[in-house]
């Protein structure tokens, strides 16, 4: 004979259960099924998509009429059950007792409905089952109906999507901070609320309810701070609490819900229990995944088998159309805790790991929530992810490219990675730019803007082109130099060489230039490749030039300049300084800095003002520093044997010497040198352009270090033995670099192009080489190594400082 | 009627440079091209305040030196994906010598 089990509650929890209990056997139990609910098990947690409109009640139904008859469940839906009786083993209800084997609890939760005035007016409802539903469809037939929502958790803001989607004025009203606090964090949630607000849903957040005000029935909302929002129905969704009184009255433990054992018992070996009104080691649950474990386990056990219930991590998905957010774990900030976080701002797309012991312990994501379940799989498998870390942001799809095949990892990324951060460009602009025309990198960079700010996107961009255009692309060496020509920079050059091309409109003319006058980019280039090419016969164009070159002086955000005097290898004097300080009394110089680079930068100058403090500091013997030019800036010393214990040459003396040499040479950009006396290296010389180290047998030399966007540490070039010999190798790099490398690319990053091997032989191993290219140095040097200041000074160039007319002056007469 | 007074000489701007001309309402950039066409623009750019006369000039544009945004001369309005406008003003060149339409700066003064 079978056993009788009666089952209270049709929810989610028990209907589960049922279904394992009868597909396993259904000759063991016959089952009486108590529902308060006029009808039998819905899928709840799609109450949602019913309010919007987008199911019908029938498309939820889990288990209908037939499914019970055929099963021969007893359905007593809609009759309330008042007691149980343990030690008869009954259940009491309306219509009389109900005897039972085993029973099952599943009795679900209730609404938390707030303390306050006015909780109890008509119109004031929660939002938990059908009836709540079909509740607020009414209200929302009415005309220009409102409604307020507090609580800005899951359920109240699926409520308002779906209250607005039926074209009710929604007002939330949260608590906290920000949106969904306990699955997402602020980031996000800021996100959701903009798109919830981007759907005529007002948001008001850290907003405390002081009272619901109406006569009979609801009108508005007061809050603490005053605002009255206007309603016509409230719906309260700030949580729910387990539902238990009849296990509590039948003398059951419980806590803060009904307590079960890993079997899903209470204290009574005959009496199982799942659902939201249990605690399980202290935890309630509240979302439909674990419900189903337990049902399941309760199945089993109800059975005759022993399972156990393990709680696994949860991921939360909010179930309102377009709004995209995923959240599992732990994300809390945490000291020890590390975190990946990936923004695309244009796209409304948030990314954020949180890492702990190279694990993944919590999951936050908006706007993209695709790979969620990956990461959720290696936060469940805690899976240590040190190895895919630089990757792992960008989901499955990247991990599987190798990081080693820059095309295949570019080829792996998402849609919507980031690639230029400047600019905020994803892969999926890019591709959408290319599909809509763009046929050149060019393009891509004139449509979209990537890698033109900062530039490190360059590569990326490239091999982006590269490989959606497909067989179409030109290698990038071929790129144009800017929009006016597809003529590379290393094209250019040739073709100023091999066709003696001696000014901006020849180049222009021989090359084809697509524009009459070229602009901001590839003049300035044209200009410096004929400077470097044609000492002596190239007349310099100082329109092609960018203003701090015109002037001579650097150009401040307010349009005031800085005036930087040389101090050859950081040395002056005292009647320099007094020079300086006088200078600067007599032109009101707000700020004097002492530089990176060893000399005094005075700052807030007015341009008129320019020639005459030049004139001043040239009587007392200095000349310009060229701080504003891609040209010589600095030669940093320390004080060498002079007067250091541990300095093993006069590395003071030999960094004038270098000084002297060089100023006033141009070059495709600024170029620094150092030189320390002994290996302590107190000029930090290894990341200059150019460093020397002074050893006791000679001279370190070193090139292309970088202390800028990049730092990069130098490599040696090679070991000289006299001040003479490291001069020339200086002079010779100098001229290697400023004879090939592009305009604006520092010497590391044309050493990176051209291979240090290469820069090596030219300078190390072919001496004869070498000698060339100091002799070629220093023949353009007679025609550059005078002071700019000086002549500018005695009258040259005054329209550049001067103004044209003074209208205020006429004004004034 | 217009009220044009001379400012200087054509030849006292480099082609493809610029001059200033101070004002009651601050500094007019005055441009000369390449093809000898003037152009009087306010000399603030509307970014950030850079003083376009200072900027490098190319065709009939000119990009501010401070972050790179270009204005077409002739109207001054930003170019690419920038928006912004700068105020012109009327200027005529007569035998060499520049003219600049001094009511419609007056008139700019009084709107402000």
């Amino acid at each position: 004979m079978a056993m009788k089990l009666a089952v209270i509650g049709a929810g989610m929890a028990s209907g589960r259960a049922m279904e394992h209990l009868l597909e396993a056997n259904d000759e063991i139990y016959d089952i009486t099924l108590f529902g308060a609910e006029p009808r039998g098990n819905y899928n709840r947690i799609m109450l949602s998509p019913v309010l919007s409109g987008e199911k019908s009640y029938e498309e939820i139904v889990t288990h209908d009429a037939e499914w019970y008859e055929s099963h021969g469940v007893d359905c007593r839906f809609g009759e309330w059950v008042t007691g149980i009786d343990r030690m008869r083993k009954v259940v009491i209800s309306e219509k009389g007792e109900t005897p039972y084997d085993k029973l099952l609890i599943a009795t679900g939760s209730s609404p938390f409905i707030i303390p306050v005035p006015g909780r109890d007016l008509n119109g004031v409802l929660a939002y938990r089952d059908l009836g709540d539903v079909h509740a607020m469809l009414e209200y929302a037939e009415k005309p220009d109906p409102k409604a307020v929502v507090i609580g800005g958790g899951l359920l109240g803001l699926e409520a308002a999507a779906g209250l607005a989607e039926q074209g009710m004025k929604v007002t939330v009203v949260h608590l906290m901070p920000h949106l969904m606090e306990r699955q997402l964090d602020q980031s996000a949630g800021f996100l959701l609320q903009a798109e919830l607000e981007k759907r005529g849903i007002e948001v008001i957040c850290s907003a405390n309810t002081k009272e619901i005000v109406g006569k009979d029935k609801v009108e508005a909302v007061v809050l603490d701070d005053g605002r009255r929002i206007e309603a016509d129905m409230v719906v309260m969704a700030v949580g729910i609490r387990p539902n238990f009184g009849l296990a509590q009255a039948a003398g059951l433990k419980y806590n803060r819900g009904l307590l079960v054992s890993d079997e899903m018992k209470t204290d009574d070996p005959d009496v199982f229990a799942v659902g939201e009104c249990v605690e399980h080691q202290d935890v309630c649950y509240g979302l439909v995944a674990p419900l189903y474990d337990m049902a399941k386990v309760a199945a089993k056990n109800l059975l005759g088998f022993h399972e156990t219930f393990k709680p696994v991590e949860i991921s939360t998905k909010l179930k309102v159309t377009g709004c995209d957010l995923f959240s599992a774990g732990d994300f809390a900030e945490v000291e020890g805790r590390e975190e990946i976080v990936y923004r695309d701002a244009t796209q409304g797309i948030y990314k954020r790991l949180v890492i702990d012991d190279d694990k993944i312990v919590g999951i936050v994501m908006y706007g993209d929530i695709s790979d969620g379940p990956w990461f959720l799989q290696k936060l469940k498998d805690k899976e240590d992810i040190a190895e895919i870390r630089d990757t792992l942001i960008f989901g499955p799809s990247f991990a599987g490219g190798s990081p080693q095949d820059p095309m295949a990892a570019v080829a792996a990324l998402p849609d919507e990675a980031e690639i230029c951060g400047c600019n905020g460009i994803s892969k999926g602009n890019i591709v959408a730019a290319i599909k809509a025309g763009a046929s050149s990198l060019a393009d891509v960079q004139a449509i979209t803007k990537a890698s033109t700010s900062c530039g490190t996107c360059l590569g990326l961009t490239t091999q982006l082109t590269a490989l959606t255009l497909g067989g179409d692309f030109e290698l990038p060496e071929a790129a144009g130099m800017c929009k006016c020509t597809d003529h590379s920079h290393e094209d250019v050059r040739k073709f100023i060489h091999l066709k003696s091309l001696k000014s901006i409109p020849a180049i222009m003319q021989e090359l084809e230039w697509t524009t009459s006058g070229g602009c901001a980019s590839c003049r300035p280039a044209l200009n410096y490749y004929l400077v470097a090419k044609w000492p002596g016969e190239y007349v310099d164009d100082g329109q092609s030039r960018f203003v701090n070159e015109r002037v001579h002086a650097n150009i401040q955000k307010d349009g005031t300049y800085s005036v930087v005097p040389r101090m050859f290898g950081g040395i002056t004097t005292p009647g320099e300084l007094r020079a300086i300080a006088d200078a600067a009394d007599k032109f009101n110089v707000p700020t004097v800095h002492v530089t990176g680079g060893q000399r005094i930068d005075l700052l807030g100058v007015q341009k008129e003002d320019l020639p005459e403090i030049w004139a001043d500091l040239n009587a007392a013997g200095m000349v310009s520093g060229h701080a504003y030019a891609k040209g010589l800036r600095t030669v940093k010393t320390c004080v060498g044997k002079d007067h250091c214990r541990f300095g093993t040459q006069d590395s003071t003396g030999l960094g004038i010497k270098l000084e002297k040499a060089l100023w006033g040479a141009w070059s495709p950009h600024k170029f620094k040198l150092a030189v320390s006396g002994c290996p302590r290296n107190c000029a930090e010389a290894t990341c200059k352009d150019f460093g020397v180290v002074c050893v006791d047998s000679g001279y370190k030399l070193l090139v292309g270090g970088a202390a800028g966007m990049d730092l990069r540490e130098t490599d040696l070039l090679t070991t000289v033995e006299t001040e003479e010999e490291a001069i020339e190798h200086c002079a010779a790099f100098y001229q290697l670099y400023r004879e090939n490398a592009q305009y604006l690319h520092r010497p590391y990053k044309w050493i990176a192009k051209v291979g240090y091997d290469w820069v090596q032989k030219q300078i190390v191993e072919d001496a004869e080489n070498r000698k060339a290219l100091a002799e070629r140095f220093f023949y353009s040097q007679q025609f550059y190594q005078a002071d700019p200041w000086a002549e500018r000074a005695q009258g040259g160039e005054a329209h550049e400082f001067a103004p044209m007319a003074d209208l205020t002056m006429v004004a004034a007469e | 009627m217009s009220n044009f007074l001379d400012i200087g000489g054509l030849d006292d701007i480099p082609q493809q440079g610029a001059r200033v001309v101070k004002t009651e309402n601050g500094c007019i950039a005055v441009f000369r091209t390449a093809m000898d066409r003037v152009y009087a623009l306010d000399d603030k750019c509307p970014h950030k305040g850079g003083p376009l006369s200072n900027g490098i000039q190319h065709g009939e544009s000119v990009t501010c030196p401070l972050h790179n945004w270009v204005f077409d001369l002739n109207s001054g309005e930003a170019q690419g994906a920038d928006e912004g406008f700068v105020q012109t003003y009327p200027v005529l060149v007569e035998a060499g010598r520049i003219l600049i339409d001094r009511d419609s700066i007056n008139a700019q003064v009084a709107a402000e």
